[in-house]
């Protein structure tokens, strides 16, 4: 009788128990040994000895605290700020190239950080160079996606008759919008405001690259005091004050979500309507201008890749394989290799990322409270700082029979710890939506468990499995953070040469690392594209 | 509809890729008796330069092949080392000076190891290294050069100490290296302390930086991007006390006479070292290459490639390097122990001064 | 007093509305009566400015407001589905258009309790909107139309997913409110019943 039930409450209709337990141990393993692990030798050497003291009695400490939390800040509103055009057309309005239009603002958000910096380095004049508008600006063109996606889904489900109501009260639209619309959005404008907080309070690519060595931010301290300092102690304390920060920062969005949740009952109309009279002007500004603000810069990475002395040439993109600073003298960065290099990382990182995604996902859907478990654990590195995930795993992998600091799967492996997140997240939500009717159906027709679960769940899965798929490599492609830490000299993936490059004065140096931040650009948006139209059809099917 | 590949032959064509990149990638290396030479980006690392084939002749003694790996600058490149101690990115490094020494013996980055030659090299260089730590290849002194034609055109008179530095006529001017990152840059940092003292030295940093002195990162960018010598547009630069006769047996059409000057008050004494890595996996091979690294057969390409001066007493120099390179009388030092105590205080108190 | 003139809007390739005039009188209440797809809500949308024509004009009280926003016109709509305020409780709706008028917020509260009584819903002002039944939130969505007292009031299918009873009782009940207040109304329905026992003048769409 007990056996009868405990049978029945398995979902997926009783996949048998060695099966589930089999699929858990693989996820489950990586996450302790490459997330929690390394995370508490961090913290453990974070906490220790005389490094808190000194860290919090720094003025350095308070100062750099200041600027990223005040940086953050105002990426943060200016994203919104500048976001809510946009989101406005997008999500009330059908025009040409709507589609296309959403799907390169999520290419950009995905568009490695190193590679934004170096777009924001390109089309910026040289006196903006390195000021802080070079940063709010890469900023805000990163985390658009991040406003249109999260508030426009909000925003398309209010109904437009809601301002109608307002508008046949006598309220006029600017007066509509602050009294109805923002109110009514205010909780999706908060989400995402925690959104784009948390990546831009732990920039780092956009900094190294945009900022100057005078104001960095927390993520660029613990990586400047961990690898040219040599100050360990110091770099881990950093990070925990760092964590902290981000903690108190969920906790308030949280409880700022639960005061301020008002129920929206609409639904996503089926058409939008094609803008009219004077809306078109006002659609067509708004995309217009957030498209110069994410597009320009990109065309100025092309632009400054074919100037590499007077004039235009593709001297830099012939020299790809060469990089002598004067005859006999070479920078020690290998472009080419670079590029081969990171491509073999993303193949594994991709590797890595579906085998524990999968597994994971099975595990997850079979095993009840234990699966939300692991499936919150593994969410973790996705809010966790891609610095801290590398240096984590620096300090802890150092040591034998876990000296793993030359294996070249470690990199791999870093990537695949953020990019694991997006195939279980794809794919859980398939799962969730396939009835469990469907498995009942195939068992009743004599299946067995395993075999109704091939048949139907595993079908289901083939979309979001490719669309995962493209995801972690397009992240393994770009990451910067985690490499920064893993890389070993005369193995650099992309990122960390362009980097290098950008750090150059040389002209040719410059035009080199626009070049290759051009190619990467290239493949980035063009995977998500892919992904995205894949995305699309599967939808409509 | 077109339908996307399907997840098996996406997993299988995955593998298949990764193999053979891997395959391609394992073709390249990891022979046993390769070793690896780590050096600092201002390392002559053509495959057909005097250095390289020095390095051939080691080969065809003792069958060992040599692969170079340019790292960043000396600072990066041994924080590196620090984090890699024990499971190192090579097997020797080369190129930590007397300035990052303690640093790179305190975090255990070297095995220690005796060259046979060593006795051979002057005690005022192997006494800095009583433990055998690291072995001292060359040595030289980072000194303040000026483009000589450039001021003559802007009609300035060179300067002739530090001080002179701050002065209006060289305002915009002046090019240093970054101490965190720069071994030369920290020898300059040093210098200022030393001259200008514990009280003085930060306020001397903040007239420069009122002059707009410009920092970059490492030695080849300041010498090579932003020195007019080489093309850029400032006519003074943190290089070293060698840096004129490179500029004259290397020009074309050949000079006579030097094209910049050394501010020979300014000259801090930097000795480099080359280091046995420790966990290195072919002890064997590392320490034949430190061997080889002090003999004289190596020792000769020093001065006309790295533009410093051999430790190794054998060597005969090259006249024009001897007729133009600065040696000071009395260059400036500052004790070993006290630049360890206090070299990431002083490097982070220069930060404050001079980037923020 | 409302006058609508020849007024084409179409959709695309569809014309949903050909030509259509009606003229409605001071203080009547007009019918609106045609199958679902006929153009009637098209209509009211053209009335209130929500839809710009593509010809004609639509004339308030001899003056042209074809080209006048919204929220200048001075129409009222309640809507088939209501569209209260979610985030503002009920007295806060029911004043909306008041304080959009300047009016102030001692006098807001008597209209606003005023114009509940006039719908039956004495005591409603604090309760938040998502807590009201269909019959009181069509209540709500009338008082809340009729507060800035405008010239010409809209109904689009004020009744629809309700009850047969609760239909001719409120049916009867906005009548009553209507009167009492002299407004002036287009009351769009598909219901002919609905449309003969509380309209002055029934027009059929078909017959524009």
């Amino acid at each position: 009788m007990d056996r009868a039930l405990e049978r029945r409450r398995a979902p997926l209709n009783g996949l048998p128990r060695w099966f589930v337990a089999a699929v858990a141990v693989p996820p489950a393993a990586f996450l302790l040994l490459f997330y929690v692990w390394p995370f508490v030798t961090l913290l453990a050497r974070g906490l220790g000895g005389a490094d808190v003291a000194a860290t919090l009695s720094r003025s350095d400490t308070w100062r750099i605290l200041w600027f990223t939390t005040w940086q953050a800040t105002a990426s943060t509103a200016l994203t919104i700020v500048i976001g809510l055009a946009p989101t406005w057309a997008v999500s009330r309005f059908d025009f040409a190239f709507r589609r296309v239009f959403v799907s390169t603002l999520t290419a950009v958000f995905v568009l490695p950080t190193v590679v934004v910096g170096a777009a924001f380095l390109a089309v910026l004049p040289d006196a903006l160079d390195r000021s802080i508008w070079a940063i709010l600006g890469a900023h805000v063109a990163f985390n658009l996606a991040v406003v249109v996606r999260t508030v426009g889904s909000a925003w398309e489900r209010l109904p437009s008759d809601l301002d109608h109501a307002a508008a046949a009260l006598g309220a006029g639209p600017f007066t509509t919008f602050r009294l109805i619309t923002l109110p009514l959005l205010r909780s999706s404008i908060s989400a995402s405001a925690a959104i784009v907080f948390l990546f831009t309070f732990t920039s780092f690519g956009v900094i190294r690259v945009l900022g100057t060595a005078g104001r960095p931010t927390i993520e660029v301290e613990v990586w400047r005091r961990a690898t040219q300092l040599g100050d360990i102690g110091g770099a881990a304390t950093l990070t925990i004050l760092q964590l902290l920060a981000l903690g108190g920062l969920v906790a308030w969005t949280t409880v700022q979500q639960r005061r301020h949740a008002i129920a929206i009952r609409g639904e996503a109309p089926r058409r939008r309507p094609r803008p009219v009279g004077r809306q078109i002007a006002h659609v067509t500004g708004a995309v217009g201008v957030t498209t110069l603000i994410v597009a320009a810069p990109l065309l100025a990475l092309v632009e400054r890749s074919l100037r590499s002395g007077d004039g235009y040439s593709l001297a830099a993109w012939r020299s790809l394989g060469n990089n002598e600073i004067r005859p006999g003298l070479r920078l020690g960065v290998d472009p080419l290799g670079a590029l081969q290099r990171s491509a073999t990382t993303a193949v594994w990182a991709t590797l890595f990322a579906m085998v524990i995604g999968a597994t994971a996902v099975v595990a997850i859907s079979a095993l009840g409270r234990t699966g939300k478990v692991l499936d919150a654990g593994l969410m973790l590195p996705l809010g966790t700082s891609a610095i801290t995930i590398g240096f984590g795993m620096l300090i802890t992998f150092d040591t034998p029979p876990v000296d793993w600091r030359a294996e070249w799967w470690l990199v791999p492996i870093g990537h695949a710890l953020v990019a694991t997140p997006f195939v279980v997240r794809s794919a859980l939500s398939v799962v969730r939506t396939i009835p469990a009717d469907r498995a009942a159906a195939a068992a009743t027709l004599g299946a067995s468990p395993v075999r109704a679960w091939a048949n139907t769940t595993l079908p289901a899965l083939r979309r979001p499995f490719a669309a995962a798929a493209g995801l972690a490599a397009a992240i393994s492609l770009g990451e910067f953070g985690a490499t920064s830490f893993l890389t070993r000299s005369g193995s650099d993936t992309l990122p960390i040469a362009i980097e290098r490059l950008l750090g150059r004065t040389g002209r040719l140096f410059q035009a080199q690392a626009f070049a290759l931040s051009t190619i990467l650009a290239v493949a980035t948006i063009g995977i998500v594209l892919l992904v995205d139209r894949g995305g699309d059809r599967a939808r409509r099917s | 509809m077109k339908r996307l590949p399907s997840i098996t032959t996406a997993v299988t064509t995955a593998v298949a890729v990764a193999v053979a990149l891997v395959a391609v990638s394992a073709c390249s290396g990891d022979e046993p008796d390769t070793i690896t030479l780590l050096a600092y980006e201002s390392f002559p690392s053509e495959p057909d330069g005097p250095i390289a084939l020095a390095l051939d002749e080691f080969t065809e003694q003792t069958g060992i092949e040599v692969e170079v790996v340019i790292s960043g600058d000396t600072g990066t490149m041994l924080s590196k080392a620090a984090l890699t101690a024990g499971n190192p990115e090579a097997d020797v490094m080369w190129g930590v000076d007397n300035t990052f020494l303690s640093r790179a013996i305190s975090t255990g980055v070297f095995e220690p190891y005796e060259a046979v030659e060593l006795d051979a090299i002057p005690a005022e260089f192997t006494s800095l290294v009583p433990n055998a730590e690291a072995t001292p290849v060359d040595f030289g002194d980072v000194c303040v050069n000026y483009d000589i034609s450039a001021l003559v055109n802007d009609d300035v008179e060179p300067p002739t100490t530090l001080a002179d530095l701050t002065l209006p006529q060289f305002a915009g001017k002046l090019v240093v290296e970054n101490p965190a990152t720069s071994s030369p840059g920290l020898a300059f940092l040093l210098a200022t302390i030393a001259q200008f003292g514990e009280e003085g030295w930060e306020q001397y940093w903040q007239q420069l930086r009122a002059n707009d002195v410009e920092v970059v990162s490492g030695w080849s960018d300041a010498y090579y991007s932003e020195f007019s010598g080489s093309g850029g547009d400032r006519p003074l630069v943190v290089s070293y006390g060698s840096s004129p006769p490179f500029e004259v047996i290397y020009a074309e059409p050949p000079l006579t006479e030097a094209a910049s000057g050394v501010v020979e008050s300014s000259c801090y004494r930097q000795v480099e070292f080359a280091g046995i890595l420790s966990g290195t996996d072919a002890p064997d091979g590392a320490r034949a290459l430190i061997d080889f690294l002090v003999s004289e057969r190596f020792q000769r390409e020093v001065a006309l490639n790295l533009f410093v001066f051999p430790v190794n007493p054998a060597v005969e120099l090259d006249q024009a390097f001897v007729d133009f390179a600065t040696i000071p009388d009395s260059p400036i030092t500052i004790d070993p122990i006290l630049i360890d105590a206090n070299r990431t205080e002083w490097i982070e108190r220069w930060n404050a001064a001079v980037l923020r | 007093m409302l006058d609508v003139r020849d007024v084409t809007v179409r959709f695309g390739e569809t014309t949903v509305l050909d030509r259509a005039a009606i003229s409605v009188g001071e203080a009547t209440i007009t019918g609106l009566l045609g199958p679902s797809g006929s153009g009637k809500s098209t209509l009211l949308r053209v009335i209130a400015g929500i839809v710009t024509p593509d010809a004609g004009r639509v004339v308030i009280d001899g003056v042209d407001v074809t080209e006048v926003p919204t929220h200048r016109r001075s129409v009222g709509m309640v809507f088939q589905d209501e569209q209260l305020f979610p985030h503002l409780d009920v007295g806060a709706n029911v004043a909306f258009g008041l304080r959009m008028a300047g009016v102030g917020s001692a006098e807001r509260e008597d209209a606003v309790a005023g114009l509940l009584g006039l719908v039956g819903l004495d005591g409603f002002a604090r309760r938040t909107v998502d807590r009201l039944s269909g019959g009181e939130a069509k209540r709500v969505a009338l008082a809340r139309s009729l507060a800035p007292r405008p010239r010409v009031l809209l109904l689009d299918e004020p009744l629809t997913g309700l009850d047969r009873a609760l239909r001719d009782r409120l049916a009867d009940e906005i009548e009553t409110a209507l009167r009492a207040t002299s407004t002036t109304a287009v009351w769009v329905t598909h219901d002919a019943d609905e449309a003969d026992r509380v309209t002055d003048r029934v027009v059929h769409l078909g017959d524009l």
